[in-house]
């Protein structure tokens, strides 16, 4: 039989070039990790940097996130970009909510952070009083370099989530199972 | 049917909220809500110094800072009555320009998007980037300039800059050919904007639009030309105006805007005159730093200035430039003390923003966003 | 070198000469309470009951045709009689030519709405009542634009904490 010249013609591959082994949960975090998706959630001026990233620059889509949805119940991560305001906040715990587990927020800028410069009667002091954040990104606007390494920070913390954790036994100390208890 | 086109949607260009009220596809009414992104810009201003204020000047109209500062840096210096010299004029009508043609960038990338032209807003945002190169270049940063102040600008231009400024204008214009070829005689393009969201030039004038959405209703009127500021009344251009009042007659007026930005700019780099970049009156304006170590009086001036502000004299102006949204104005009561009394922000966009009913009116509901889009809003700006 | 401030087309820093004064100071006499200049812009102030007419005549007057209202706002003068000055930017397309007119409210007072006149005062009008609390008779839609609906207070008046009464 003529040997072609494809790649498997040339026998069995060793294994210890193809077979990778590692733990369920360090796979599920590769998945998560490179494959975030953002809302599209701009608010103020840090929005125009978010677009800024999304564009052919700074391209985001090469660290995962193909698309902005613009729907919260298909996107993990919410950037919140800009000003969060009196009358805003309860529509950010509403988008909040809608999204489905697992979800990350990212507080993009110095308004998102702590309230910015705008430390006035109708503006939150920072996202994190409405909805738990998971990265903040300091910077007025920040660059499309400081949300990307922000994001980076975001895809470090996915990689130390741990799964599949085996379930501890529910015993506290001084337990006897009812079988074996002596009447 | 009522529909509520919320504050988070992906075609509303910042938090607006419309009620829709729709018969079956078509609108009947339309309202919008705004006060999503209210900051308090007007009440906070009234705490902090006439510089202090320069900053929160930049977050109006967050596309177009640059013409942002420069309406409230006149202001400022007509209430100061304080003289510019012409190369400070001159450098900062050029960046007023680079500002427009970035906010047109932006405006006509999201349009052509909402619409469904995706490419569109690739294309523009890659010109967007050298616009921001070019103001990071000179000014530090690439979004919020801050580069103006009372009596010129705070650095000079970089070395090189001519160069840079001509290489970004020679590619300009074939891109801006590039967007017209896709777009202008596009049958789906067509299809989308003649005709939709008719605004007569009565109508237009009573509820205040102004900008290119009021020449494209067919009113004759441009601050930068009949009321002319900086050195505007040095240059030539020439004023889109067409007489429809269409989404598309919009369109047009803000594309040959932009060539005409291109063509401003280049005189204006050719006939850039040598001088000095700001004028040092000592009351209002910091000394050079590198004569703090020589003279005394630099040192008071400078101390003075930083700790207890400027302190312009006690009266009132209103001062009012073209931005690339409309007029954009500044009214300054001053009580004497380093703090405005009260700074008012007649906002363009917040104005253009009422004539959206009468646009609307009788369109399907897919027309809405096309219409939004043509108006050039900035939600920064409306609720300050 | 001095510079020319009139850029903006008030029309000159003597207030008797400026057309809108002559024109009031003409037809409505008892009306106009005073005028100022400063750096080349001129303005009058009105008597508020008065206001609506007078504004009526600078907007259809053809020799004046002020038809464009640049801005509606005011400002707040805690200590005065009638705290609320009411501030008419107003601008003339055909004349190239700018004018403001002032009047002052006192507190309770409600002011005249000019709807009727420039369809431009609908939301400036609201939003001077939503931060200043000046209710304006006679306008289509008079409640809150900027704060949400449930606000208390009015934030730009003088004795409004910037930093406003929510604890966060």
């Amino acid at each position: 039989m003529k040997k072609n010249r494809s790649s498997f013609s040339r026998g069995p591959l060793p294994a210890e070039d193809n077979i990778f082994l590692t733990t369920a949960s360090a796979f599920m975090n590769l998945a998560q990790r490179s494959s975030v998706w953002p809302l599209q959630f701009g608010l103020a001026c840090c929005a125009i940097e978010m677009i800024a990233v999304g564009m052919a620059r700074y391209d985001i889509a090469r660290f995962g996130s193909e698309v902005f949805r613009a729907s919260p119940r298909q996107a993990d991560l919410m950037i919140v970009a800009g000003t969060v305001t009196n009358k805003m906040a309860p529509v950010v715990k509403k988008l909040y909510d809608q999204m489905s587990e697992p979800k990350w927020v990212l507080a993009m800028g110095s308004c998102a952070t702590c309230g910015g410069i705008f430390q006035t009667y109708s503006v939150v002091p920072g996202v994190s009083h409405i909805i738990p954040v998971d990265v903040y990104i300091p910077g007025c606007p920040p660059r499309p370099e400081a949300l990307l390494h922000g994001l980076m920070t975001l895809q470090k913390k996915i990689d130390s989530q741990v799964h599949f954790r085996a379930k501890p036994l529910d015993v506290k100390p001084g337990f006897i199972p009812p079988e074996l208890k002596d009447e | 049917m009522t529909i509520n086109m919320g504050p988070h949607h992906p075609s509303t260009h910042g938090v607006l909220r419309v009620i829709l009220e729709l018969d079956g596809e078509t609108v009947v009414n339309a309202v919008p809500e705004i006060g999503y992104l209210h900051r308090g810009i007007e009440k906070l201003a009234e705490q902090k110094k006439y510089i202090q204020v320069l900053p929160l000047t930049d977050r109006l109209d967050y596309l177009a800072s640059g013409t942002n500062n420069l309406a409230y840096i006149l202001a400022v210096e007509k209430l100061i009555g304080l003289e510019v010299p012409r190369r400070a004029m001159y450098i900062r009508t050029l960046f007023a320009e680079i500002t427009r043609i970035g906010s047109h960038l932006l405006w006509l990338g999201t349009h052509a998007a909402d619409i469904g032209a995706m490419t569109v807003l690739l294309y523009t945002m890659r010109e967007r980037e050298d616009v921001l190169d070019i103001i990071e270049e000179t000014a530090g940063t690439r979004l919020m300039m801050t580069y103006f102040r009372p009596g010129g600008v705070v650095k000079d231009l970089p070395a090189g800059f001519d160069a840079k400024i001509k290489a970004f204008l020679d590619t300009f214009t074939g891109r801006i050919d590039e967007y017209e070829r896709l777009l202008t005689k596009n049958r789906i393009w067509l299809k989308r904007t003649v005709g939709v969201g008719v605004i007569s030039r009565d109508e237009a004038i009573s509820l205040g639009l102004s900008g290119p959405s009021l020449r494209g209703s067919g009113v004759d009127w441009d601050i930068r030309r009949d009321e002319p500021y900086e050195a505007y009344d040095e240059i030539d251009f020439e004023v889109p105006v067409y007489t429809e009042g269409d989404v598309y007659a919009r369109y047009l007026a803000r594309i040959v805007e932009m060539r005409q930005s291109v063509r401003m700019i280049r005189q204006l780099v050719e006939g850039m005159p040598e001088g000095p970049f700001i004028e040092r009156t000592a009351k209002y304006v910091l000394p050079d730093k590198t004569r703090l170590n020589i003279s005394i009086e630099a040192m008071i001036h400078h101390f003075k200035l930083i700790v207890e502000g400027m302190a312009p004299p006690k009266g009132e102006v209103y001062s009012t430039i073209e931005s690339p949204k409309g007029e954009l104005g500044f009214y300054i009561v001053s009580d004497g003390g380093p703090n405005p009394y009260r700074l008012r922000i007649r906002p363009p966009s917040f104005v253009n923003l009422q004539s959206l009913l009468t646009m609307v009116r009788g369109h399907m509901l897919a027309d809405v966003v096309a219409i939004i889009g043509s108006l050039d809003i900035v939600l920064g700006e409306i609720d300050r | 070198m001095t510079v020319d401030w009139n850029r903006q087309n008030f029309s000159g820093d003597n207030p008797e000469e400026h057309p809108a004064i002559v024109s009031i100071q003409e037809n409505f006499p008892e009306s106009i309470v005073g005028s100022g200049s400063f750096r080349g812009e001129v303005w009058g102030v009105v008597k508020s009951d008065k206001c609506r007419e007078v504004l009526h005549y600078l907007a259809l007057e053809p020799a004046l045709s002020y038809d464009f209202l640049s801005d509606l706002t005011a400002v707040h003068f805690p200590g005065e009689d009638e705290p609320f000055e009411i501030v008419y930017q107003l601008y003339s397309i055909p004349n190239n030519s700018r004018f403001r007119v002032k009047t002052t409210v006192a507190e309770g007072q409600e002011a005249d709405s000019v709807v009727s006149i420039w369809r431009a005062a609908e939301w400036m009008e609201r939003e001077v009542y939503d931060l200043l609390g000046v209710v304006f008779s006679g306008h289509p839609d008079m409640r809150r634009i900027m704060n949400p609906e449930g606000f208390v207070g009015h934030p730009l008046r003088k004795d409004f904490p910037t930093g406003g009464r929510i604890k966060w």
